[in-house]
């Protein structure tokens, strides 16, 4: 084809309006592209807050309620279950392994997880990851306390530091444990998820800090000291929550039934997987209207392009009877402005996936080590393929718009040019 | 053989308007330098469409070297226009991102025909343009390497001469070739055109309504005379 050449040329000859397309093109990809793997990554990501667990048991409540307290730390358990149904689930012949947690305690602002070392084992984030201590070790003492990452970030801790726990999320003077302080033993990687907010001791810490007392307030002269504790019976008679590990996914049903219709009290459930998806299917909706955001910006570039284009179109009527006089057909000029529409899209478009892989590669540590979120780098996934086969659908589609005008004008114009 | 025979030819802009064109019998031998004058309005654009193709007569027959346009398909009359026609315009004629002999060897990326006849008389396309443009003294260094558009006008039309003779086509076709050169200059020009087709064996079709132009040509055809659709033409020249 001569015009391939000839539309070069032509393009390098208006190489400043041409650039200027191509980069606000390569932009609203880049953008699109970046929205729609984050809101990937942020879906996985937050659907793999917790994973490897196959059941979470607590006292009857809605599945919701119970992810966002066992989970997230959001609110609180409307009730407690006792210590002696744990012990029934735990011996469930389909059980593997079980984690109790209790909540309920706080340290300025971060809320406190009593549990046992099995939690550092079980507990899996962003695929099948296990928590990874920083600094220290986990908890063997009665009074030794894991930080997350952010806890010890925020409040500047190192090992070996002492915390006092008050009791509730608010940190009121008449609600701390202040004679039972606890030591920092252990501080956690960051993991991006809740686990990072939150401050962990054994179960034994937490009902150590508890021994006297009641309704949430300290019943004088029962209390005991810490050491005294030391030599007390410190199972506890309630927890708020459990995780459980199956031997089987396929029992999964089965001991869920179980412990919904336990008789001893009234408990519940639920999936972990299946209850972050419709927690997400609620706060997914901004998400969305992210990705709606940058498609517009997507069609905000293409009429960027139609206008430059359409513009350029007056102009190059010349152009184009000079083309048409030395024997180029209609097509041909149909041909040149479409190549030009059609080379610039794809060219935007690589330029866009380029562009964001090098935001990419720059942003993904900070990413990872602020939120967690794990962004891959490498080839579109299917999505972001069909995103990028649309847009550059699109763009031939824009470019037909000019490309069919200059074809008519050739066609009236001939080889006189009226302007 | 003709190189364009015109027979009882009307033309209309659209069907039901008013004829445009309307010509008896005109006839052009091969090397033939043919001045067509007449004022604005007198149907020189329709004529020049026509001649090269982008349009074709409602009725009678236009042949040019034999082919009656009328009978063949666009697609066909664009092919034709390459391989035979070489086309002059008012101005304006260079493709600004394209250097002086790129604009030259231009017809040659459209016709196979030209292509060849250039390959066989000056070895490759650009050794051809070189050797027009230097019959048109514009073959210097100097004025090679420069952007075509900050050539003057006069060296712009010379240019333009060169590329509508590139690879001998039958016929050059030119419109108002000389009405932006200096009144000194177009004498001048005029001569060049009649001596690179007289050279290439083309027929030259010149089309002015510089009447002063006249005296130079052997034969003139006054457009505004033979035309019957007469004064009523409304052609946006």
């Amino acid at each position: 084809m001569p015009i391939v050449s000839l539309a070069w040329h032509s393009l390098m000859n208006r190489r400043f309006t041409a650039m200027l397309t191509l980069i606000s093109v390569a932009l609203s990809v880049a953008l699109l592209v970046g929205v729609e793997r984050l809101r990937n990554e942020t879906r996985s990501s937050f659907a793999n807050t917790i994973s490897g667990t196959d059941l979470i048991a607590g006292a009857r409540s809605s599945p919701a309620q119970l992810l966002l307290y066992s989970v997230f730390r959001i609110g609180d358990a409307t009730n407690n279950m006792s210590w002696r149904s744990y012990q029934d689930l735990r011996s469930h012949p389909k059980v593997a392994w079980s984690v109790p947690m209790s909540l309920g305690d706080s340290h300025r602002g971060f809320r406190v997880l009593g549990t046992t070392g099995g939690y550092f084992e079980h507990y899996r984030h962003a695929r099948q990851k296990t928590l990874q201590l920083a600094q220290g070790r986990v908890f063997d003492d009665i009074y030794d306390a894991v930080l997350g990452a952010e806890v010890a970030r925020k409040l500047g801790y190192r090992l070996g530091d002492q915390i006092t726990l008050a009791h509730g999320a608010a940190d009121v003077a008449f609600a701390r444990h202040g004679d039972k302080p606890f030591r920092v033993a252990g501080i956690l990687e960051p993991t991006g998820t809740p686990v990072d907010h939150t401050v962990h001791v054994g179960l034994e810490g937490i009902e150590a800090i508890h021994i006297g007392w009641q309704s949430g307030a300290p019943l004088p002269g029962t209390g005991a000291s810490a050491e005294q504790t030391r030599n007390m019976d410190l199972t506890p008679k309630t927890i708020t929550a459990v995780l459980l590990g199956l031997k089987s996914k396929v029992a999964t049903f089965q001991v869920q039934r179980f412990i919904n219709e336990y008789r001893q009290e009234p408990l519940s459930a639920i999936l972990p997987g299946v209850a972050l998806n419709q927690l997400w299917d609620l706060i997914g909706i901004a998400e969305n209207a992210l990705l709606l955001v940058s498609v517009f910006v997507v069609i905000v570039g293409m009429f960027g392009m139609l206008t430059a284009l359409m513009t350029g179109l007056n102009e190059r009527r010349r152009e184009m009877a000079i083309l048409r006089s030395v024997g180029a057909r209609p097509i041909h000029v149909f041909a040149l402005i479409m190549g030009e529409a059609g080379f610039l899209t794809l060219l935007g478009v690589t330029l866009g996936v380029a562009a964001l892989h090098v935001i990419l590669l720059v942003a993904r540590p900070v990413m990872q080590s602020q939120f967690g979120i794990s962004l891959a780098l490498g080839t579109p996934s299917l999505t972001e393929a069909g995103l990028l086969a649309s847009v550059i659908l699109a763009g031939f589609l824009v470019g037909a718009i000019p490309s069919y005008r200059a074809y008519k004008l050739s066609l009236i114009d001939g080889l006189s040019v009226r302007v | 053989m003709q190189a364009i025979e015109i027979n009882d030819l009307t033309f209309r802009w659209e069907k039901g308007g008013p004829t445009v064109l309307s010509l008896d019998s005109i006839s052009i031998a091969r090397g033939e330098q043919v001045f067509v004058s007449g004022p604005s309005g007198s149907g020189k654009s329709t004529l020049l469409s026509l001649l090269a193709g982008v349009t074709t007569a409602e009725k009678g027959s236009l042949q040019i070297l034999g082919n009656r346009l009328e009978q063949l398909g666009s697609v066909e009359r664009d092919h034709f226009r390459a391989n035979h026609i070489g086309y002059i315009f008012q101005m304006f004629n260079l493709l600004p991102y394209l250097s002086m002999v790129e604009n030259v060897t231009l017809p040659c990326r459209f016709s196979r025909q030209r292509r060849h006849r250039a390959v066989k008389r000056s070895g490759t396309p650009e050794h051809e343009a070189l050797r027009l443009l230097d019959h048109l003294d514009m073959a210097h260094d100097e004025l090679l390497g420069r952007p075509v558009t900050t050539l003057s006008v006069g060296q712009q039309q010379r240019v333009a001469a060169a590329r509508a003779l590139m690879g001998a086509p039958e016929i050059v076709i030119a419109d108002e070739p000389t009405s932006s050169l200096d009144a000194n200059r177009r004498e001048a020009f005029v001569q060049l055109l009649f001596n690179e087709c007289r050279d290439s064996g083309s027929t030259l079709v010149f089309v002015s309504h510089d009447e002063s132009l006249k005296p130079l040509f052997g034969r003139r055809i006054p457009l505004a005379e033979i035309n019957r659709a007469g004064h009523r033409a409304t052609t946006a020249e």
